[in-house]
């Protein structure tokens, strides 16, 4: 941008086009000392979490900026089952739970998406409008009437006690990113393979499902992330058998009875988020889409 | 897909028309085919979104007018419950507690109930500082990640860390860094029991939740900054425009409508704030925000629970409100619209 004006002023005056190579010297320099900020603002919790799940529990509160005294024994403890801490199990619930919810929300809520992105109908804005409120309320008014009426049906401590009450966060998230996918994506490939006889379910299984799957898998990474994440909700109604990894991490007990095991709670942490953020690095540049659909494009 | 060279020569070839004319005049003709086709495609997930959220949310509509069953003062005898009036709502707005002799008296401090109008304000504190400091850091971020420079996919790649660690692990994470002995007191060579105290604990809350949420703001402010033409920059360059006069009438008008989508999302998700104060106070020393009073009523009676978990409801629903209907925020328009942009 600088480049116009400094060419143009530059071919006058070789001082002023010294000035302006300076300036857009100094600029990017700004812009890579600002760069470098956010990064080390974003990532300087995260590493200061690995780096004391791998230090000895006597260096808990150790201030070296690197890692020291090097362990793998919280992770040990973190799996170990003796101070009343089910992690491993915890681990296998929140896989069980979110799969389950990724899956039946992805399998209601294709066929929605792909309505509200396609056809043209009565009340579409209204279902719309709907979804997008779905999506934004409050876990803390489906909890109080779920709890009473799972503790009726004697539901507290299974897994579809917690499925159920992520469906209806996970569904309209799903609904909300896969409308925007399918939005995007070239329908004319539809209308001619209607042209050739196909009919409307042949176009939509045979033509359009290969074509969407790359925004349903970024869809389905994004509505596991948000299952796998939730806690308000998992906090009320499971208990030591189902409970999901983000319940056991804040309810991590250790040896003594007054002291937090941080450096085992920092173990179990970085074993949670280390998919996730994998995952998430592979995947970045579908998951910012899926991230900001809707909101703006 | 082998279906596309010959149906794409059927349309360009020899016969233009005619396929041109079937596709419009079957769309007429299909009109209210294709409306029955569309909800039978919605409906599952209506159906299923009102078994999740619409039933729940009506039996805790019905059950907030309920008494609670318990020994009836009057006669000793034991009553199951019924019509509660407005009783479990005035128990928390009017601060109307049952006395031991019957009655009401004003709800004495430490109970759930004497903390109802400091947890609204809690929660609206921590709703409007950690939704200012995170869409001006945000838009810092989004204004540095929409440069051109190498490097910049680290920058976004970074950008995600804090948005996938779970929120729960986030309260862990700075519990530890915030703790007496933590990193935080070390680095900055103060004594402070961050999770001790009022506003040391609300600040302490304040920072893990602009470290987990301003990554998303800033990437929902970078898809905003990004559909501005780069042109217009150039002309009001040209034309010797200041930076702060591009950023007031160009930049903030055009990414407006992206901004406040951004604004009323984490508005309602912080008025909804659970995790975070949970984990790390409990709720102590006047961290309670709405949804911890509601559940630590749950297991004190679910009738009045239920009205304060639709006090709660409805006092989100009235910012949403307020935020469409005064503020012009229009998420279901700001969606329709990328439809009519590109469905051509």
């Amino acid at each position: 941008m600088t480049t116009t004006t400094a060419s143009r002023v530059g071919t006058a005056d070789p001082r002023a086009k010294a000035k302006a190579k300076n300036r857009k010297r100094w600029a990017s320099a700004r812009t890579y000392i600002s760069a470098a900020v956010i990064v080390i603002w974003c990532l300087l919790p995260a590493y200061w979490m690995v780096v004391t799940s791998f230090r000895d529990v006597g260096f808990t509160y150790d201030a070296t900026p690197f890692f020291s005294h090097v362990t793998l024994d919280n992770y040990t403890t973190a799996f170990s089952t003796q101070m009343g801490n089910h992690f491993g199990q915890a681990l296998v619930n929140s896989l069980i739970i979110g799969t389950a919810t990724t899956v039946i929300a992805l399998l209601v809520g294709v066929s929605a998406a792909y309505a509200l992105a396609r056809l043209e109908f009565r009340g579409k804005y209204l279902v719309l409008g709907f979804i997008l409120a779905a999506s934004m309320f409050p876990g803390v008014a489906l909890v109080t009437p779920l709890f009473q009426l799972f503790t009726n049906l004697d539901w507290i401590g299974t897994y579809q006690a917690l499925i159920i009450p992520d469906i209806s966060f996970v569904l309209p998230l799903t609904i909300y990113i896969l409308v925007s996918f399918f939005r995007e994506m070239p329908w004319e490939l539809e209308e001619s393979a209607r042209i050739d006889g196909c009919t409307k379910s042949q176009a939509f299984r045979k033509i359009i499902m290969p074509l969407a799957a790359p925004g349903i898998f970024t869809t389905a990474i994004l509505a596991f992330i948000s299952a796998w994440n939730e806690f308000l909700i998992a906090s009320q109604l499971s208990n030591d058998v189902t409970q999901p990894v983000t319940v056991a991490i804040a309810s991590f007990t250790g040896s003594q009875p007054h002291q937090e095991p941080y450096t085992a709670v920092m173990a179990a942490g970085t074993i949670v988020t280390i998919p996730l953020v994998i995952m998430v690095l592979i995947f970045q540049r579908q998951i910012v889409a899926g991230l900001t659909a809707g909101a703006v494009k | 897909m082998s279906t596309e060279p010959q149906s794409g020569a059927a349309a360009k070839g020899e016969q233009p028309r005619p396929a041109r004319d079937l596709k419009r005049g079957g769309r007429v003709r299909t009109a209210s085919s294709e409306g029955r086709w569309a909800s039978m495609l919605v409906a599952p997930s209506l159906i299923m979104l009102a078994i999740v959220i619409v039933y729940p949310v009506i039996t805790a509509v019905f059950t907030s007018f309920q008494k609670d069953p318990g020994v009836d003062k009057a006669t000793g005898m034991f009553v199951a419950g019924g019509f509660a009036g407005f009783a479990n709502y005035t128990h928390w707005i009017l601060q109307q507690c049952t006395a031991t002799s019957g009655g009401t008296v004003p709800c004495p401090p430490g109970t759930l109930g004497a903390q109802f109008w400091s947890s609204v304000g809690t929660t609206f504190f921590f709703t409007v500082v950690t939704v200012v400091l995170e869409t001006l850091i945000g838009f810092g971020m989004a204004v540095i990640m929409a440069r051109a420079f190498r490097g910049r996919g680290l920058l976004r790649a970074a950008v995600l860390v804090p948005w996938a660690i779970p929120t729960a692990v986030t309260a862990k994470l700075f519990f530890f860094i915030f703790a007496f002995q933590g990193i935080v007191n070390k680095v900055f060579g103060t004594s402070i029991l961050w999770t001790g105290s009022e506003w040391p604990a609300r600040w302490g809350i304040v920072v893990a939740d602009v470290w987990k949420t301003t990554p998303f703001m800033a990437l929902l402010i970078l898809a905003g900054l990004q559909i501005i033409p780069g042109d217009v920059y150039e002309a009001a360059k040209v034309d010797g425009v200041t930076i702060w006069q591009r950023f007031v009438h160009i930049t903030l008008p055009l990414v407006r409508p992206a901004l406040m989508v951004a604004i009323l999302f984490r508005t309602l998700d912080a008025l909804r704030m659970y995790d975070l104060p949970a984990i790390m106070t409990g709720g102590a020393n006047n961290t309670t925000t709405l949804s911890i009073l509601v559940v630590q009523q749950i297991r004190a009676g679910f009738n009045s629970a239920a009205a304060l978990s639709s006090i709660t409801f409805l006092t989100i629903f009235m910012v949403a409100f307020i935020f469409v209907r005064f503020l012009g925020v229009n998420a279901v328009e700001t969606t329709t619209a990328i439809k009519k942009g590109t469905a051509k």
